[in-house]
């Protein structure tokens, strides 16, 4: 459905984009993963057609985006990060416009913005003017126009961004919910997101691809430590040592106050219960034991580290 | 289908929604009237001095006395607040990212530039036809002839769309509206000031250039009730050049 081959884009010098390559199925739901500035946005705005490429060559639907730029856009609905709402217009008006710039009959329209404004959840604001709206209104109001020509390809640009978490739900739910019909790739730079909704994920850092793979793999191609933190109730400088013995712990560290400690262990070695009854048969007071959840940045360190041998 | 009647149909009402076009139009109206009361009042006390002159009644060239002094002022209020009616047109839709909707969207730039210019075009139509008011009120008492005021309502049309057009492409180079406004103010006085170059260069090359650029003395010609052919040439060409430049604006803001 999408084929994107060395695609590279330069801001003058800058050089946003470095000669990625992927492709997508049809009705996968794909996340770009990366943090701000990794080139996510230029990624997806080359894709749409809003701006050309320096080099390389992009095709949806079979359509290239320079020769025919017009059969693309019919197939691709948009969501820009800041959603694309004229704020004096009515839901309605706003959508009705947007309908008619996307070249749907006036019959279709009608039937589409029906079925939308349902889809969407916006039934009740429908005749309010989007100035006047939430933000999380207005996200969906965003959505309600990337899909009111029923696109087979959807590209949505960090679409739960600045959201509260009621609504990021929402918003995530409604996604799912277009999986199968509609290919969609979506930008985030959280972790969590890219792996809640997504069936495959593109990791974007610095203009490079890290890291194309499924939620599942990719975890366990994180997984090669894991990293636990404890807390005691009374610090105890034998403790220390003790922990270190255990087999299976790579390195215990103190943590940001005496009586935590900060242990990373190998993967696939379960050492809680071993921890727990050291903790308690030496008395220190066992008061947390958690896992540390991996961070965006630590997967970056890790695919980084791991990649460069490859480079 | 050619989609331009969607968008000045959309640019229409996000026009009629927000107060600019009635703060706009108010003073127009209001400075157009105060100054043809000024200008009528002025005549009929010239009249009257005649008549106790002469002891006849004064036959005034009311063309003379009236309109073209009338329309020499209007120009100049144009000239100021039409740059405020076109600086919204393309700096909004950058700022508020509208423009990623409308640039991602099966539509040609042309299209978006024609709708945008013509909706405004349609709106100074609107305001300036609310001023015959004046013209034809002032025919119930007095008599004169209706061609050169036909004509200058043509050139006040051709005008104002000139300096439209200058404001259409001054919007679609920033994403700041006051900017947009002080640019295409600064290119119409520009176009003014070159008129008045003109005439310290005197007969010679420069000078004729200079001229021709300056609407000022195309203007002229028609509010006196010449119609001439060079003139139409010189609003429909000058028109048409800042169409083409506000398109290759936009060109230039997705490439670059």
């Amino acid at each position: 459905m999408i084929d994107v081959q060395h695609l590279t884009k330069h801001y003058g010098q800058v050089a946003a984009l470095n000669d990625i390559s992927f492709s997508i199925q049809k009705g996968e739901i794909v996340a770009f993963l990366g943090p701000n500035g990794a080139g996510k946005t230029t990624t997806m705005r080359l894709l749409t057609g809003f701006m050309p490429p320096t080099s390389g060559s992009v095709h949806i639907a079979g359509f290239d985006c320079l020769e025919e730029p017009w059969e693309v856009k019919k197939h691709i609905g948009y969501l820009p990060e800041t959603p694309p709402l004229y704020l004096e217009l009515t839901v309605t008006e706003y959508l009705t416009f947007v309908g008619r710039i996307k070249r749907l009959g006036p019959e279709q329209l009608h039937e589409r913005m029906k079925l939308i404004i349902n889809q969407t959840g916006l039934t009740e604001v429908q005749s309010r003017v989007i100035g006047h709206l939430s933000r999380g209104y207005r996200q969906r109001v965003g959505l309600a126009q990337a899909l009111i020509h029923n696109p087979p390809v959807l590209i949505l640009d960090e679409p739960t961004t600045g959201l509260d978490p009621n609504q990021i739900i929402e918003i995530r739910d409604l996604i799912k919910s277009l999986a199968g019909s509609h290919t969609i790739i979506l930008s985030t730079h959280l972790l969590a997101e890219a792996t809640a909704i997504c069936q495959k994920v593109i990791i974007i850092h610095k203009g490079h691809i890290v890291a194309i793979d499924t939620p599942e793999q990719l975890g366990t191609k994180l997984r090669q430590s894991a990293i636990l933190n404890l807390t005691v109730k009374q610090a105890d400088p034998g403790l220390l040592d003790a922990l270190g013995k255990i087999s299976g712990v790579i390195d215990v560290s103190q943590g940001l106050t005496a009586n935590t400690y900060i242990i990373e262990t190998h993967i696939g070695k379960d050492v809680r219960e071993e921890l727990i009854n050291l903790v308690v048969t030496q008395g220190a007071g066992l008061l947390e034991l958690s896992t540390q959840a991996v961070s965006l940045e630590d997967v970056f360190k890790m695919l980084t580290r791991s990649n460069k041998p490859t480079e | 289908m050619n989609l331009t009647h969607t968008i000045i149909a959309k640019e229409l009402r996000s026009f009629f929604v927000s107060p600019v076009v009635y703060v706009i139009g108010a003073i127009f109206l209001a400075v157009v009237g105060l100054l043809s009361y000024q200008a009528v009042a002025n005549a009929s006390n010239q009249a009257i001095r005649l008549m106790q002159l002469q002891n006849t009644n004064a036959q005034l060239n009311l063309n003379e006395m009236i309109f073209r002094p009338l329309f020499q002022s209007m120009n100049l209020i144009l000239m100021i607040i039409l740059p405020l009616l076109t600086m919204r047109l393309f700096a909004e839709e950058r700022k508020l990212r509208t423009f990623e909707l409308l640039l991602t969207s099966p539509i040609g730039v042309n299209e978006i530039v024609s709708g945008k210019f013509l909706s405004v075009v349609i709106i100074y139509a609107g305001l300036l036809s609310l001023t015959a008011l004046i013209p034809i009120t002032l025919a119930a008492y007095a008599t004169f002839d209706w061609n050169p005021i036909i004509l200058g309502y043509l050139a006040l049309l051709l005008q104002g769309a000139l300096m439209l057009s200058i404001g259409l492409f001054a919007s679609a180079l920033t994403e700041n509206q006051i900017i947009a406004a002080f640019l295409s103010f600064g290119l119409i006085l520009g176009l003014w000031v070159f008129g008045a170059l003109s005439t310290a260069f005197g007969d010679s090359t420069l000078g004729h250039i200079l001229s021709y650029l300056s609407f000022t003395e195309h203007y002229e010609r028609l509010i006196r009730g010449l119609l001439n052919v060079k003139d139409l040439v010189y609003y429909i060409s000058g028109m048409a050049f800042m169409w083409f430049a506000a398109h290759q604006a936009i060109d230039a803001y997705r490439w670059k």
